[in-house]
């Protein structure tokens, strides 16, 4: 299993879950765990995902998933889920 | 938490539950990254040249010149892949080297000898890529070899000649006291130095630093070299976030120390973990063992990226108010102590650093007339490091510089700490005046200096003994 963290911010419409979820379902990356909230009309969420099955590297899946947040006006970011892990579990 | 327990029999490489992440965790930390500032400063590659030595000058310079860029050769790239696997910003890729009076002493005869190793190390530097390459040092602490002097001598040929090496000497410890010959010879050389780069707002001398008690794996410039009791190469990262520690003391503004203290601790720990995965992950993949996390809080001019801020927010008008330096005391402790905790293995400066030129909070301190020499001489018996980036009027005499470097070693070697100089003497320049550095480095208005004489007393030539308490054995 290799976790990685999505997150997505920007501003709310419809179809954003739909949209990401496409591209990971397209890149066989599975979803463990979403959280997703709306505060002040902006779309908050994170997901948290298994690329253990995806066959491109992290480095293209955050072009790719820049490129899908730009069609509809969102940011995307991936990380590897080792920075959040380091940083708040001892 | 037991509910989950099964689950993780099953198969033990899914942890969920009470170990996933939470979304006010990712939340918190990608704020820190991307509103505060938080980046690993540097990435700094340790490479030994001792086994370059050769008492040809030609065969020397080809001997490192073939080390460096085979050692270094995938260090900017794995630097860019970590920062996108974690997407945390790594500012610089740096080398250190082998003090280099140690490598030229059996090829060079003179001063313009060791400079031409310079022009390689610099030609070294820009091949793979790193923004400087620190280790055109001598450690002259005791005594002077012959070779020690010649590379003194040839720093301000050295430095203006170059565009990316970085040159320290150490010139006192608390096990051998002060080189009283060195401190005067380095206060001509910054003079030098100074001159040399006149047209470039006296450049050379933001990247010439005198030590006392400097470390060997230190990855911070300009004071940066790799000693000769680390192994061939090493990977040494220095994590930086004052911004971060900023932002979350604007959260217990009313609180009192132990709540403060308490709070700069934990995100000291937050920050030093960044720095302990990163230095791990790049070890691994340039197959070079870790060496040290500096857990150092490094400003740059950047705005919400200063250590002038922090003190701000602890409760200071402007840094060199009263109380300033027990607030950077407290600083600097919580600061290691978050950090000692985050990672096995903590080393170089570690601490808070108070450059003048490189933080805005700082510079703002001396415009509003709130920060003097002299109290920046008493916060370096507290912070990590010393005086560090301060113009001072070019028509300082070298003496004076030296009766600085002097002051500044004695609070090194009778505290038993690191303490530095690096001060730019501006050729031309006078209090009222400012030095524009650019980039990192800043700049800095020119800060007046006592003009009563030492000259006497840094005549006087030879050593001060090591203090007492050195004796241990």
């Amino acid at each position: 299993m290799q976790k990685t963290i999505i997150t997505v911010v920007g501003k709310d419409t419809v179809g954003i879950i739909a949209k990401v979820c496409t591209y990971l379902a397209d890149n066989q990356i599975n979803i463990l765990d979403i959280s997703q909230t709306i505060v002040d009309g902006f779309f908050n969420m994170m997901m948290i995902t298994d690329t253990e099955e995806c066959t491109k590297d992290l480095a293209k899946l955050r072009h790719e998933l820049h490129q899908v947040g730009q069609e509809i006006g969102v940011n995307i970011h991936i990380q590897h889920e080792e920075i959040f892990e380091m940083m708040h579990r001892i | 938490m037991d509910y989950f327990a099964p689950d993780r029999r099953a198969n033990p490489s899914v942890k969920i539950g009470e170990f996933m992440i939470t979304r006010l965790e990712v939340d918190e930390t990608n704020k820190m990254i991307r509103q505060e500032n938080l980046d690993v400063r540097t990435i700094t590659l340790g490479i030994s040249l001792l086994d370059c030595i050769s008492d040809d000058l030609e065969k020397l310079k080809e001997n490192i010149r073939n080390k460096i860029c085979t050692k270094a050769a995938r260090l900017v790239e794995t630097g860019r892949e970590i920062e996108g696997l974690y997407g945390i910003p790594i500012v610089n890729k740096r080398i250190s080297v082998t003090p280099i009076a140690l490598v030229g002493g059996a090829a060079c005869r003179t001063p313009e000898d060791f400079a031409e190793i310079a022009i390689v190390l610099d030609e070294c530097a820009k091949t793979v890529g790193v923004n400087f390459i620190g280790g055109y040092t001598a450690l002259v602490s005791k005594s002077m070899t012959r070779a020690d002097e010649l590379l003194i001598r040839s720093i301000p040929k050295a430095l203006a000649s170059t565009d990316r090496v970085c040159s320290s000497v150490n010139v006192g410890s608390t096990k051998t006291g002060i080189n009283m010959d060195a401190v005067m010879l380095m206060g001509r050389v910054i003079k030098e130095a100074a001159w040399e780069t006149r047209t470039h707002d006296s450049m050379a001398c933001a990247k010439l630093v005198v030590f006392c008690n400097a470390p060997d794996d230190n990855p911070f410039m300009a004071g940066a070299f790799h000693g000769v009791t680390e192994g061939d190469s090493v990977i040494n990262v220095g994590v930086s976030g004052p911004g971060v520690v900023k932002a979350a003391l604007e959260h217990c503004r009313d609180s009192n120390f132990e709540v403060l203290c308490e709070t700069i601790k934990k995100t000291a720990f937050k920050i030093t973990r960044v720095g302990q995965l990163v230095a791990q992950e790049a070890s691994k993949r340039m197959d070079v063992p870790f060496g040290i996390v500096d857990l150092s809080l490094a400003p740059t001019p950047a705005i919400g990226d200063s250590v002038a801020d922090i003190l701000k927010e602890i409760g200071l008008e402007h840094p060199g108010a009263p109380g300033t330096t027990a607030a950077l005391a407290l600083l600097n402790d919580q600061v290691k102590k978050g950090g000692v905790m985050a990672s096995s293995y903590v080393g170089g400066l570690s601490g808070a650093f108070i450059p003048v030129s490189e933080d805005q909070g700082m510079i703002e301190a001396v415009c509003a007339g709130a920060l003097t020499l002299e109290k920046l001489e008493a916060m370096t018996c507290v912070c990590s490091v010393g005086l560090d980036m301060i113009a001072i009027p070019g028509d300082t005499s070298a003496a004076t510089i030296s009766g600085i470097i002097a002051d500044e070693m004695a609070i090194g070697m009778i505290n038993q700490k690191t303490t530095a100089v690096r001060l730019i003497p501006a050729v031309g320049k006078a209090v009222g005046d400012s030095v524009e550095f650019g980039g990192l480095l800043g700049y800095a208005p020119i800060m007046p200096v006592n003009r009563f004489s030492c000259e006497r007393f840094i005549g006087r030539g030879g050593r001060i003994p090591a203090p007492v308490h050195s004796f241990k054995n």
